[in-house]
C-alpha cells in the first residue's frame, strides 16, 4: 500500500515537472515570438505605426502561448495515447469536470476583455478619423471644418478609377503625396466613381474613401522616406495598378517643394493603368468587360511610377 | 390549439413516384429520399470543389511571378470572383447541406425529412443556379468580377450597359441559393425539433444535431438580410433604382451591412456543422465520452447568438464611428470564449484516451490544429487597430482559408470518410485516404501559411500584379496549391474505386455510438421503419455502464441480419 502511495507521489510530481518545464518553455517561445514579430511588418512610418505593432507583438505572444499549449498538449496525447493495433477497448471515461470547463470559460472571457482594453485604448490614442459628411455626388466637394488640430492641410486626397491626385491647399496638384515628416498631416479623402481606400503599409492606417461622402483624416508621419500608397478596397479591373508614393521628407524640403512646384506647368500625371487599357485597345480589346480608365490628371508634380520604396 | 406530438413510428413518408427508379438513376431523379437527396447534393458539390480548385489554381499561376502576365486583369478579377462565388455558394453550402440530408434523419431516428418534396426542391434549385452561374462565363462582357462580395457601385457599373451581364447572372444565382438555403433550414429545424426518437430530449442529441439546429437557425434570421440586399442590387443594377447607386442619392455602405448582416454569420453557419462533426469524431476515435457534453452543446448557441452582432468588423475602416468600432470589437472577441469552450472540450476528449489514428481521425485532428491557429488570427483581425492595417490584405486571405478550407474542408472531408461505409455499404482504402491526408495538410498549410507574411508587409488582396517584396510568398503560395489540386486525385480515385468495388461495410466498422449506427450498410429507405429505439442516454457514453438505447442488442442483431 505504502509503496503504491510513493508510486503515485512520484508520477505526480514528474507530472507536474514536466508540466512546469512546459509552460516555462512555451512562455519563452511565445516572448520570442512576440519579439520577432516586429520584423514581420513594415518599416515603422507613422505614429500608430509603433501602437499597431506592439499590439501586434502582444497578440503573438499570448496567440502562440495558446497555440503551442494547445498543439502541445495534441502532440503529447497523439505519442502517448496511441491505440496498439488491434486494441479495441476504451479510454479513460471521463465525462466531464465542472470546476475546469469553468476555468476555460472565465479564463478566455478575461483575456479577450484585457485585449479589448488593450486596443480600446489605442483606437482613442490615434484619432485618425475625423468627421464624415455626405454630399450630392457630382457636385461640388464641401469644405469640412476639422475640430482636430493638425500642422498642415487639409490636402484633397483625390481615388478615382484608376489613379490618385493630391491637391495642396495653395493648389498645387500632384501625383505622388509629399508630406513633411513629424507635423500631423489632415487629408479631405474623396472619391470620383467607386469605394477606394487610402492604405500606406508603412503607417499602418488605412481609410475606405465612399463616394457622395467626404471624409475627413489625419496622421503624422515619423520617418522620411518613400513609402507605397495601395488601393485597398477592390476597384475594378486595373485595381492592382492603382498605387503611388508617399515621400515623407523634412520641413524644409517640403516647403522647398511646395515652392518650387507651384510654379511648375500641369501636365499629365501618372496613370499606368491608362496605359495598360491603350495597349489593351491596341492588342483587339481582348478580355472581359471593363469601365474606361479615368483620363490622366493634369498635375504640377508627375513623380515617378517606378521609384524604389522603403515599404 | 393543442399541439399533436408527432410520433415518427406512426408516420410513412410516401415516394410521390412509385414506379420511380431505384437504381443509380435514381441520383438524377426527383427522389425524396434524404439519404438520395444527399448524395445529390454532396455529389455536386465535390464536382463544383473540382472546378472551384481549378479556378484557384489559375489565380495562383497568375500570382506566381510580379507582373500580371497569364491573363488580361479583367479575366483575372472574374476567376477570382467566380473562385469565391462558386467554392462557398456551389461546393461549401451544398456538401453541408448534403451531408446534413444523409444524416440528421438517421441520427434522430425520423424515417425522412419533415418535408421531403421541399426538400427535393432545396436540392434541384442547386443545378439551377449552377448552371446560371456557369452561362455567365459566355455572356458578353463575362462573368462577374466585382468580388464574392459583389459591392456597389463597382458591381452596378455594366461596363457594356447591356441588360443581361454577369453580374445579373450572378445575382439571379445567389438570390436562388439563398431561397434554397433557406427552405433548407426551414426543413432541418423542423425535422430536428418535430421527429425525434422517443426518449431523445435536448440534451440526448447528437452534438452535430445541435449545431445543425445553431446553424440552420442562423440561416433563417441572416439569409433573409442577403437576399434582400441582392435584390436590391438587382434592382439597382437592371432598372437603375438609388438603394445603393450613389448619383441617385443611395448609400453603398448599406449593401455591406445587409451583406455581412448574413455573410459573417454565413461563415458559423459552415463551421458549426464542422464543429459537431469534430465532437461527433473524436469520441468514437479516442474511445471517450465527450468531455462537457452540455457546455459544448449550449456553446453552439452562444456563437449563432454573437455572431448576429458582429458584422460590422468587415467595415471597420468604412467610416464607421468609434463607439461601434469597439462594441463590435468587442462582440467578435466574445465569440472566441463559447469556441473556446469547444477547443478545450475535444483536445480533453482526446487526453487520456485510446487513439486510433484512421483517416477520419487524421483530417479531424488537421482541423482543429487549423481552426486553432485560424482563430488566433481572427482575434488579431477582431483588434480595430491591427485590423485596420491587415484588413483587405493578404492576411484577411489566409485567415479566411485558414477557417473555411483548413478547418470546415477537413471537417467535410472527415465525415466523408467516417459515414462513407454507412451510407454506401463499402469500406474506403485506408492508404488513399492517409495519401489524401497528407498531401492536403501539407499542399493547405503551404498554401495559406505564408500569405500572413504577405499581407502583413501590406499586399492588398484581389490584386492581379504585386510589388516584387511579396514574390517569395506568393511562390509558395502557388506551389502549396498546386499540390493541394494533386491532392486531388487520391480522393477520386478512393470515393469511385471504394464505391465500385470495396469492401462491403459491417453496420458499425467504427465502434460507434449513435442512432445511425444500428441500422444497416447502407440503411434502408425509411431508417427504422416502425422499430424506432427509445434513446436513454447521449451517444458518448464510451466505456461507461450507460446504455445508448433501450434494447440495443435486438437492434444491433438486427442491423447484423439486414447486412
Amino acid at each position: 500500500m505504502n509503496t503504491k502511495i510513493r508510486r503515485l507521489k512520484k508520477k505526480n510530481f514528474s507530472n507536474t515537472f514536466i508540466i512546469i518545464i512546459a509552460v516555462l518553455l512555451n512562455l519563452l517561445v511565445s516572448l520570442l515570438m512576440g519579439y520577432w514579430s516586429y520584423s514581420w511588418l513594415p518599416i515603422q512610418a507613422s505614429e500608430a505605426a509603433h501602437y499597431v505593432d506592439n499590439l501586434f507583438a502582444f497578440e503573438t505572444t499570448i496567440g502562440t502561448f495558446i497555440f503551442l499549449g494547445c498543439t502541445g498538449t495534441m502532440a503529447w496525447i497523439l505519442v502517448f495515447n496511441r491505440a496498439p493495433k488491434y486494441d479495441e477497448s476504451n479510454g479513460e471515461p471521463l465525462e466531464g469536470n465542472l470546476k475546469l470547463e469553468i476555468i476555460w470559460t472565465i479564463v478566455p472571457l478575461i483575456l479577450v476583455l484585457a485585449i479589448s482594453i488593450y486596443s480600446t485604448g489605442v483606437n482613442n490614442k490615434l484619432e485618425n478619423l475625423g468627421s464624415k459628411i455626405k454630399y450630392d455626388f457630382g457636385s461640388e466637394v464641401p469644405f469640412v471644418e476639422e475640430k482636430k488640430v493638425f500642422d498642415y492641410g487639409p490636402i484633397d486626397v483625390i481615388s478615382r478609377q484608376w489613379n490618385w491626385e493630391f491637391v495642396y491647399p495653395n493648389g498645387i496638384h500632384s501625383s505622388e503625396l509629399h508630406l513633411p515628416v513629424n507635423k500631423r498631416s489632415n487629408f479631405r479623402l474623396i472619391t470620383e466613381d467607386v469605394i477606394h481606400s487610402f492604405y500606406v503599409p508603412a503607417f499602418r492606417l488605412k481609410q475606405d474613401i465612399i463616394p457622395g461622402s467626404v471624409i475627413t483624416y489625419s496622421l503624422t508621419p515619423t520617418k522620411e522616406g518613400v513609402y507605397r500608397l495601395r488601393d485597398a478596397m477592390f476597384s475594378g479591373a486595373y485595381f492592382s495598378q492603382n498605387q503611388t508614393n508617399v515621400i515623407v521628407e523634412s520641413e524644409d524640403i517640403f516647403l522647398q517643394w511646395i515652392n518650387e512646384t507651384v510654379k511648375k506647368e500641369p501636365q499629365n500625371g501618372l496613370n499606368p493603368a491608362g496605359r495598360l487599357y491603350d495597349k489593351r485597345l491596341r492588342n483587339g480589346n481582348r478580355g472581359w468587360a471593363t469601365v474606361k480608365p479615368a483620363p490622366d490628371p493634369k498635375v504640377n508634380e508627375v513623380g515617378f511610377e517606378e521609384r524604389p520604396h522603403d515599404s | 390549439m393543442t399541439i399533436v406530438n408527432y410520433d415518427p413510428r406512426l408516420v410513412k413518408t410516401k415516394n410521390p413516384y412509385p414506379k420511380g427508379p431505384n437504381d443509380w438513376k435514381r441520383f438524377f431523379s426527383f427522389n425524396t429520399d434524404a439519404k438520395v437527396i444527399g448524395i445529390q447534393y454532396i455529389v455536386t458539390a465535390l464536382f463544383f470543389l473540382l472546378i472551384g480548385g481549378l479556378l484557384g489554381m489559375l489565380i495562383r499561376g497568375e500570382l506566381i511571378t510580379p507582373p500580371s502576365d497569364l491573363f488580361d486583369p479583367t479575366v483575372y478579377n472574374g476567376l477570382y470572383t467566380m473562385h469565391g462565388t462558386i467554392m462557398l455558394f456551389l461546393f461549401l453550402f451544398p456538401i453541408l447541406s448534403g451531408l446534413t440530408n444523409l444524416l440528421v434523419p438517421p441520427m434522430i431516428g425520423a424515417p425522412d425529412m419533415a418535408f421531403p418534396k421541399l426538400n427535393a426542391l432545396a436540392f434541384w434549385l442547386v443545378p439551377v443556379f449552377s448552371i446560371i452561374l456557369l452561362l455567365s462565363f459566355f455572356v458578353p462582357g463575362g462573368p462577374a468580377s466585382s468580388g464574392w462580395w459583389s459591392y456597389p457601385p463597382i458591381s452596378i457599373q455594366n461596363p457594356l450597359g447591356k441588360i443581361i451581364n454577369g453580374e445579373m447572372l450572378w445575382i439571379i444565382a445567389i438570390s436562388l441559393s439563398g431561397i434554397s438555403s433557406i427552405i433548407g433550414a426551414v426543413n432541418f429545424v423542423t425535422t430536428i425539433i418535430r421527429m425525434r426518437a422517443p426518449g431523445m430530449g435536448f440534451f440526448k442529441m447528437p452534438i452535430f444535431i445541435w449545431t445543425v439546429l445553431a446553424a440552420q437557425l442562423l440561416q433563417l434570421l441572416g439569409l433573409p438580410a442577403l437576399t434582400g440586399g441582392a435584390i436590391m442590387l438587382f434592382f439597382d443594377l437592371t432598372f437603375g433604382t438609388s438603394f445603393f447607386r450613389v448619383e441617385g442619392g443611395g448609400d453603398p455602405v448599406l449593401f455591406q451591412h445587409f451583406f455581412w448582416f448574413y455573410s459573417h454569420p454565413a461563415v458559423y453557419v459552415m463551421v458549426l456543422p464542422v464543429f459537431g462533426i469534430f465532437s461527433e469524431l473524436f469520441p468514437v476515435y479516442s474511445r471517450k465520452p465527450l468531455f462537457g457534453y452540455k457546455f459544448v452543446a449550449i456553446a453552439s448557441f452562444g456563437i449563432t447568438i454573437l455572431s448576429l452582432v458582429v458584422w460590422v468588423h468587415h467595415m471597420f475602416y468604412t467610416g464607421t464611428p468609434m463607439w461601434m468600432r469597439n462594441l463590435f470589437m468587442f462582440t467578435t472577441m466574445l465569440i472566441a470564449v463559447p469556441t473556446g469552450v469547444k477547443v478545450f472540450a475535444w483536445i480533453a476528449t482526446l487526453w487520456g484516451g485510446n487513439i486510433r489514428l484512421s483517416t477520419p481521425m487524421l483530417f479531424c485532428l488537421g482541423g482543429l490544429f487549423n481552426f486553432i491557429f485560424g482563430g488566433i488570427t481572427g482575434v488579431m483581425l477582431a483588434t480595430v487597430p491591427v485590423d485596420i492595417h491587415v484588413g483587405n490584405t493578404y492576411f484577411v486571405v489566409a485567415h479566411f482559408h485558414y477557417i473555411i478550407f483548413n478547418t470546415i474542408a477537413f471537417g467535410i472531408f472527415a465525415a466523408i470518410y467516417h459515414w462513407f461505409p454507412k451510407f454506401t455499404g463499402k469500406m474506403f482504402y485506408e492508404g488513399l485516404g492517409k495519401i489524401h491526408f497528407t498531401l492536403t495538410f501539407i499542399g493547405a498549410t503551404l498554401n495559406w501559411l505564408p500569405l500572413h507574411w504577405a499581407g502583413l508587409l501590406g499586399m492588398p488582396r484581389r490584386v492581379a500584379s504585386y510589388d516584387p517584396e511579396f514574390a517569395i510568398w506568393n511562390v509558395l503560395a502557388s506551389i502549396g496549391a498546386f499540390i493541394l489540386g494533386v491532392a486531388s486525385i487520391p480522393f477520386i480515385l478512393n470515393m469511385v474505386s471504394s464505391w465500385v468495388r470495396g469492401k462491403s461495410a459491417p453496420p458499425n466498422p467504427w465502434k460507434a455510438i449513435g442512432l445511425e449506427w444500428l441500422l444497416p450498410s447502407p440503411p434502408p429507405h425509411e431508417n427504422f421503419e416502425e422499430d424506432i429505439p427509445t434513446v436513454l442516454n447521449e451517444p458518448y457514453c464510451y466505456g461507461l455502464d450507460k446504455p445508448f438505447v433501450e434494447d440495443e442488442k435486438f437492434y444491433v442483431e438486427k442491423s447484423l441480419k439486414k447486412h
